[in-house]
């Protein structure tokens, strides 16, 4: 399925009713609905370049972003997504403020649900945060992150980076590198991609990688070089620093001589390869300047961009729906 | 005092004599005033109201060796008498309470504060267990000959795994030379850190912090060790994996005086059961796979696990309405450990009398109680049960001032009619 991107106006002919009234998992999608919303975010791709960016869709509607954890770019992308679309957007950060006064998540969320939201958006630091809200708000909840469970948003718009870069998903050999164990990226992408149909692998230590990974059905491998042998995308993860001085991996620069992607190793990928990030990189521990920077190589800056259209995307599908309950 | 019963058309069940058929027995100033074994229960005197069993069950009352309340110090979980009267509506007629409590039970003071409670509340019997090492803290010997002296039943640190061996050992041989029990929890605490899940698969793709089914064989293995350096017995609290039953089975090979018990949970319960985070199915062990509860109900089967236990847990729903990884371990289990037992005799799997061995005489026996048996001259401690009566588990019918009970919706086989401690009615349907 080759696509060329769509312009705007075609994608509103094409908003459809989006089954769910929240937005946790991967898994609660089938590839009917990613191509519709990979659909409808081609099209906010072009509103987006556009002098004029501003819809009405989501008028009169309220966006709350709850982060729990710091996360700039993320948090941005939601909002902007959110403003394109003529919703207003209120950003909270109960971090810093109710939790230290003892207010559990729940009550924080319910709180904010009596100010009547339509859309929550929950990034937390616990796997099952954002499902367990859904089961106590009466708003759409998007997961933005719950622990080291999912990311589903992100893993929409590294498919849609994909899906523009290659015109299509399946068939793509991609190898998700770094430290799997941790990431909620990695879950999401492994999930969404296996759907589409790409042939998905996981490329890190052993410490990083989760137990019995393997019967997620996707092949595991501790070499780089093996693990992104004629892969067509290359994904790193980011890594947290305080895990590789010596609890993980014995120190940053022992892991980036053997898990690290440089021009060296990533000359092992198929030569169209394209490199991927979710960002924020740490430069020189899991990612070589020189490659990240490399326009020809690098989707990172196109990934940022497809963020704010993919949570367009989305946040337009669960406004139709709203429209309809 | 209250008239003296007899109880006809019962199907009496007596893990101690190893009796499993019908039956009459009567009840008197107490105790157990008389058994018929068979059909017919012959002339009755004036003076007892007969009471029709109608073919239901009747045993000895529960022992349960692990139980926990709020009391002292977090009466808003649950306080003794909650906890007393889940108790006596479970058929539970005797019950040991962990020594976690704030403050802590490591001296006599604190035994005899429970014990006297108990009298005051006058309805299931409350034994406490004592702290091994003074706080829980797994650092200095608590004082286990004068907790004993005041009635604790036995030590233990709960939850807690005392990792350093010397302490371990100490209190082993220091308890022994007494002729107290020890309880140990076997848990790597490096391995069980931060942990939720049991790793696999399925705490893999739910992204939750696991620990290997390993940690459990890891300290077990020690703690066997020391047991065979000091000669005293260990009573191994709550063996819930495959590989470490392996270590139990070569232990009791070698003639180790070593007992264990599991949880109800850990035998009705697996990771696939938390489903969408539901933190009514965490628990400490964590619940495992499906393989490790296999392994275990076959160990209780094969006798290799002595004792069930309902490590009944009361967490209120602000400890329980969290994240997976925040939210407080432990379910409430008193009032449904009977019914859930009885899953695995209605599914043909274990014996009756089998079954009701692991929650009756042998915990008993094992501190030294007078009941769990029916004998003439026992304590009446009993329990009548419909084995057939079905149950659809309601959280608003439990009596705990908690209601997490991961068994919410079940539907189980098994109602408790009647329940009497020292001949007196506590509970009855």
């Amino acid at each position: 399925m080759t696509n060329a991107p769509l312009g705007l106006n075609d994608v509103l002919d094409r908003t459809f009713p989006f089954p769910r009234r929240h937005f946790l998992s991967v898994l609660d999608l089938n590839p009917v609905d990613v191509a519709g919303l990979l659909d409808l975010a081609d099209g906010f791709v072009a509103l987006n370049r556009q002098t004029a960016k501003k819809l009405d869709l989501l008028k009169g509607r309220t966006l709350m972003n709850l982060f729990f954890e710091n996360s700039t770019r993320t948090q941005s992308s939601f909002e902007l997504a959110g403003k394109r679309l003529g919703a207003d957007t209120v950003n909270m950060s109960p971090r810093a403020s109710s939790i230290s006064k003892g207010e559990t998540l729940i009550d924080t969320a319910v709180t904010l649900n009596a100010m009547q939201p339509d859309i929550l958006i929950v990034r937390h630091a616990s796997s099952g945060a954002a499902s367990l809200l859904a089961q106590k708000v009466t708003c759409s909840v998007i997961n933005a992150g719950d622990g080291q469970h999912e990311h589903p948003t992100q893993a929409l718009l590294d498919a849609l980076s994909m899906r523009r870069a290659f015109g299509r998903i399946a068939g793509l050999r991609i190898a998700i590198c770094g430290d799997v164990l941790h990431s909620r990226v990695a879950r999401s992408n492994v999930g969404l991609l296996q759907m589409m149909g790409a042939e998905v692998r996981l490329v890190g230590p052993p410490t990083l990688m989760p137990a019995q990974a393997e019967r997620w059905g996707v092949p595991i491998f501790h070499d780089l070089r093996d693990g992104i042998s004629g892969c067509d995308v290359v994904m790193m993860l980011r890594l947290q620093l305080e895990r590789m001085d010596g609890v993980m991996a014995p120190s940053q620069r022992e892991y980036f001589r053997f898990w690290g992607l440089d021009r060296e190793k990533l000359a092992y990928a198929a030569p169209h390869v394209r490199v991927m990030h979710p960002g924020p990189m740490n430069r020189g521990v899991e990612i070589d300047s020189d490659v990240a920077d490399d326009p020809v190589v690098s989707l990172i800056q196109d990934q940022v961009e497809m963020g704010v259209a993919a949570r367009m995307a989305v946040l337009a599908a669960l406004a139709n729906r709203l429209e309809l309950s | 005092m209250t008239r003296p019963l007899a109880f006809v058309n019962a199907r009496l069940v007596d893990p101690h004599s190893g009796w499993d058929g019908p039956g009459a027995l009567l009840v008197k100033d107490g105790v157990i005033a008389g058994i018929v074994k068979g059909g017919e229960p012959g002339a009755i005197s004036d003076d007892f109201e007969v009471m029709d069993a109608r073919g239901a069950m009747l045993a000895p009352g529960l022992v349960d060796l692990r139980v926990k309340t709020g009391e002292p110090g977090a009466e808003t979980k649950e306080t003794l008498k909650s906890a007393a009267l889940a108790a006596a509506a479970g058929g539970v007629t005797s019950i040991v309470v962990q020594p976690d409590t704030a403050p802590v039970i490591d001296e006599a003071s604190v035994v005899d504060f429970i014990l006297r409670r108990t009298r005051d509340i006058e309805l299931v019997h409350v034994y406490p267990a004592g702290a091994a090492t003074k706080g829980c803290l797994g650092e200095r010997m608590a004082e286990i000959g004068l907790m004993a002296e005041a009635g604790c039943v036995y030590v233990t640190d709960a939850d807690r795994p005392i990792v350093n061996s010397k302490v371990l050992r100490r209190v082993l041989a220091y308890a022994a030379s007494f002729g107290v029990l020890v309880a140990h929890r076997p848990a790597d605490p490096w391995l069980a850190a931060g942990a939720a899940a049991t790793e696999g698969e399925f705490a893999g793709r739910m992204g939750l912090p696991s620990v290997p089914p390993i940690a459990e064989k890891i300290m077990l293995d020690r703690d066997l060790a020391l047991v065979e350096l000091t000669g005293a017995r260990l009573l191994v609290d709550q063996v819930t994996t495959a590989c470490a039953l392996e270590s139990l089975e070569r232990g009791r090979a070698r003639g180790l005086p070593v007992m264990a018990t599991t949880s109800i949970n850990h035998l009705s319960f697996n990771e696939i059961d938390i489903g969408d985070y539901r933190t009514f199915v965490k628990f400490d062990p964590p619940v495992r796979g499906e393989d490790d509860r296999q392994a275990t109900i076959e160990a209780l089967a094969s006798g290799l696990i002595d004792i069930v236990v309902s490590a009944h847990a009361p967490a209120p729903a602000e400890d329980k309405r969290l994240p997976y990884d925040e939210a407080a371990p432990g379910a409430v289990g008193l009032q449904t450990l009977l019914p859930a037992l009885l899953a695995f005799y209605h599914d043909g799997r274990i014996p009756l009398i089998n079954l009701m061995a692991a929650v009756t005489s042998r915990p008993a026996d094992l501190i030294g109680l007078p009941a769990g048996r029916l004998t003439v001259g026992a304590p009446a401690d009993l329990v009548l049960c419909d084995l057939n009566a079905p149950l659809v588990v309601d959280l608003d019918a439990l009596k705990s001032k908690s209601r997490n009970s991961p068994f919410d919706g079940r539907r189980l086989q098994g109602q408790v009619q009647m329940t009497l401690v020292d001949g007196r009615v506590v509970y009855q349907a």
